[in-house]
């Protein structure tokens, strides 16, 4: 439990998290968690399976967001390159940023050129991915999240588990005593309507006096330089219209080549996201315009690993991803965990294979094992992201990594290459069957149940039996039906003569 | 009976891959399936060198140690007529990742291989629908039962309602449905020892998934599946059975996987 509160109470970071199993080990043991995480995807599940399955070419549009994302990746560079020249032509400026680190100076530094102390924000990962607010913090800038999700997580100083709904493991209660601590409003209901008026009350009058406001981006349009934001709550839409100064920050992944490519993912993205037929607000930005909106506009485009995802050409559909979280919400490990049990604002299936490859392959290497590969992301993803497949491939890469010099003798790898060994061989096989019948004995219980394995095997026998060997195998019972068919046939052909 | 033998021309000879699991810890499953088979009138081949098709290797990230054991299935099974597989999930491996190996490889001799064994390689309940044509292949099994659509066969082979289309034709069956079917039991190979808590958590969803059928017997087209389930089953002290689908098909009356001893355990 304590570790469990620890996570919820510092923010994720995949170079100091725990690794899955231990962290899925804590986070297992809060009840209300597993069952607010539960309730909510089983909520949004129903929703998405309602308006998916009356879009009748559904199979054909996913197909259509996957050809789209794989054609965009394949000439990424073309349309960075276009999206630039265009924001650039319409009065934004385009910043291209190595790494989280770098964006998230950059940032900075175009908050101080504005002499701006607070900034209003639109929920967006990619600022999580870069640790923004931490590092307007440490320059004395205070920012305010706005969607009613995130502004949960910022009061209760948590942190996001899920990429579309970010506080889905607080239910109703606890958010009433986080606003009602944090807001100083003792007297709070907690009906969503009683909750969503304090969040108005509360955030109205940031939108009103802050100057400067955050975002992320949907999609950028590389044909028009125009940045897509779509949401729920209006609260974007107020971030995108009211302020002097907007900076926007995006990973080069979110580039679509044409303005018309919207059609494909605006079906896509809120019917797999929230199980909506559209998002009630849907907003495009493109550029300054005098009178209208920001007069300053500003995109952050962040590579931070992301070349080198593209570079592999397995793992490569990765970058496919719109950020939907049906995965999450489709995944029998995400739902009996929640999110923070993956050290990363990218939780679940997708962040089980992101995660690791935004660390270079040098964290979260448990990640790529926290599945079943019991394919229900694939299922469910709107743009194909054969998921299982990337997971297998990835384990693959750190198998790979794991089998280098000492640490090859690791007692997996070794095991492993003794199984292989045994299996090149039928002689082998058969030898081993044999050894495992006899080897066997100290475990088996009364001659029927082994209930207890040594070593990393407890695992499986601290809440489940295994049947030990059998006497006999099928290949053995085969060679002796084959022996006594041949015996008949022999005396059947000699009582004939 | 005739009336099947006699429709179902051709006769053909079934080479049985049994996988590596199967034929060490789960032999009745071996044997039901030769029995089913036998009884419609065709004729079972074993091929004694056969090991594993490596799918352990390979979905643990050993893909590299999984490549011999895929060139030895290859080999073995290069001139089967039929290649029949009482596991789903091994079926799976050949399916979706053979072609994929063998084009790594890049090895033309095996890339072709695997491209003309495929089309022959049948799941156990796909070969009966989909090669063979039958439903009912006249077993009698008086016992209330659950399938548990192990997610191999649901999502990479589309199995769709194969195995139920097989176990409603079973005289004597109570087939009951299993609530949320298209969750994963939580096994997931190497998964269930690495994640043990997790995967522990899912069993016991499926676990009580499984008892509020109140079914005497919970069948797969997968045994991994079952072991797993079966674990937690007897672990619990519940007097729920786990049996593969071929286990009920082959009970004609004269056997019985409940009855004659032949259960797990």
């Amino acid at each position: 439990m304590r570790k469990n509160a620890a996570l919820t109470q510092i923010g994720l970071h995949p170079q100091t998290a725990p690794d899955f199993p231990a962290a899925a080990k804590g986070l297992l043991q809060d009840a209300q968690l597993r069952k607010n995480v539960r309730h909510a995807t089983d909520v949004i599940q129903a929703k998405r399976a309602l308006v998916v399955a009356e879009q009748t070419d559904w199979q054909q549009l996913r197909e259509a967001g996957r050809a789209i994302r794989e054609h965009t990746l394949e000439h990424l560079d073309f349309y960075l390159e276009q999206f630039e020249a265009n924001c650039q032509r319409a009065g934004g400026q385009v910043h291209w940023a190595r790494d989280a680190a770098e964006a998230a100076q950059m940032v900075v530094a175009l908050v101080q050129q504005e002499n701006a102390r607070e900034v209003i924000k639109i929920k967006t990962m990619t600022s999580e991915e870069i640790r923004l607010n931490d590092a307007l913090e440490a320059a004395g800038i205070h920012a305010y999240e706005t969607d009613l999700a995130e502004l949960i997580i910022q009061l209760g100083k948590d942190s996001p588990s899920h990429i579309v709904v970010p506080a889905l493991h607080k239910n109703r209660q606890q958010v009433r005593e986080i606003f009602a601590r944090e807001m100083d409003l003792p007297n709070l209901g907690d009906r969503p309507q009683d909750l969503a008026d304090a969040a108005r009350m509360f955030l109205r009058e940031k939108f009103l006096r802050v100057q400067l406001g955050v975002s992320g981006a949907n999609f950028l349009i590389a044909e028009t330089g125009g940045v897509c934001i779509v949401e729920s709550e209006g609260n974007g839409r107020m971030c995108l219209t009211l302020p002097e100064t907007l900076i926007a920050i995006a990973g080069i992944d979110k580039v679509v080549p044409r303005f018309q490519d919207l059609e494909v993912f605006l079906q896509l993205l809120p019917r797999s996201a929230t199980g909506e037929r559209m998002n009630p607000y849907n907003s495009i930005w493109t550029g300054v315009h005098a009178g209208d909106g920001p007069k300053r506009f500003h995109v952050v485009l962040l590579d931070n690993a992301r070349t080198e995802i593209l570079a592999d050409a397995e793992a490569r559909q990765t970058l496919h991803c719109i950020r939907c979280g049906a995965c999450q919400n489709a995944c029998p490990v995400y739902r009996q965990t929640g999110g923070h049990a993956y050290g990363s604002v990218y939780a679940g299936p997708i962040g089980a294979i992101l995660t690791p490859q935004l660390q270079h392959m040098e964290h979260a290497q448990s990640l790529p094992y926290a599945s079943s590969l019991c394919g229900a992301c694939y299922e469910v993803c709107p743009v194909k992201i054969n998921i299982p497949e990337v997971l297998i491939h990835l384990r693959g890469r750190i198998v790979r990594e794991h089998q280098q010099g000492w640490s090859k003798l690791n007692p997996e790898n070794l095991a492993m290459q003794v199984v292989a060994n045994i299996f090149q061989s039928r002689t082998r096989w058969e030898a081993a069957q044999r050894l495992a019948r006899v080897g066997q004995w100290p475990f088996v219980r009364h001659g029927e149940v082994i209930e207890r394995l040594p070593g990393f095997l407890h695992g499986w026998t601290q809440v489940r039996d295994l049947q030990p060997v059998p006497p006999q195998s099928f290949r053995s019972w085969w060679r002796a039906r084959a022996e006594q068919a041949s015996t008949v046939a022999d005396t059947g052909s000699r009582k004939s003569f | 009976m005739l009336s099947y033998i006699l429709l179902q021309e051709p006769i053909l000879r079934i080479s049985l891959f049994i996988a590596c699991y199967n034929d060490m810890l789960f032999p009745e499953t071996g044997k039901a399936v030769v029995r089913v088979l036998e009884r419609l009138g065709h004729t079972v081949d074993f091929p004694l060198e056969q090991t594993c098709c490596g799918q352990m290797h390979y979905n643990t990230g050993y893909q590299r140690e999984a490549v011999p054991l895929v060139r030895r299935f290859v080999e073995i099974f290069r001139d089967a007529e039929v290649v029949c597989v009482p596991s789903s999930s091994c079926v799976a491996m050949v399916r979706d990742h053979y072609p994929k190996i063998a084009i790594e490889e890049g090895d033309p001799r095996l890339i072709e291989a695997v491209d003309a064994l495929l089309p022959r390689v049948f799941e156990f309940s796909e070969l009966l629908i989909k090669k063979l044509g039958v439903e009912d292949v006249g077993a009698y099994f008086p016992h209330r039962v659950t399938y548990h659509a192990s997610c191999h066969g649901l999502r990479n082979l589309q199995l769709g309602d194969a195995p139920l289309r097989l176990l409603r034709k079973v005289r004597g069956i109570d087939l009951v449905e299993l609530k949320n079917i298209e969750q994963c039991c939580g096994f997931g190979g190497t998964f269930a020892v690495k994640n043990a808590d997790v995967s522990s958590a899912m069993l016991a969803e499926k676990v009580s998934a499984v008892l509020n059928t109140q079914a005497e017997v919970c069948t797969a087209c997968d045994n991994s599946c079952l072991m797993h389930i079966w674990g937690a089953l007897h672990r619990q002290r519940t007097s729920v059975h786990t049996a593969h689908l071929a286990e009920i098909l082959a009970c004609d009356g004269a056997s019985d996987v409940i009855s004659n001893g032949t259960e797990r355990a």
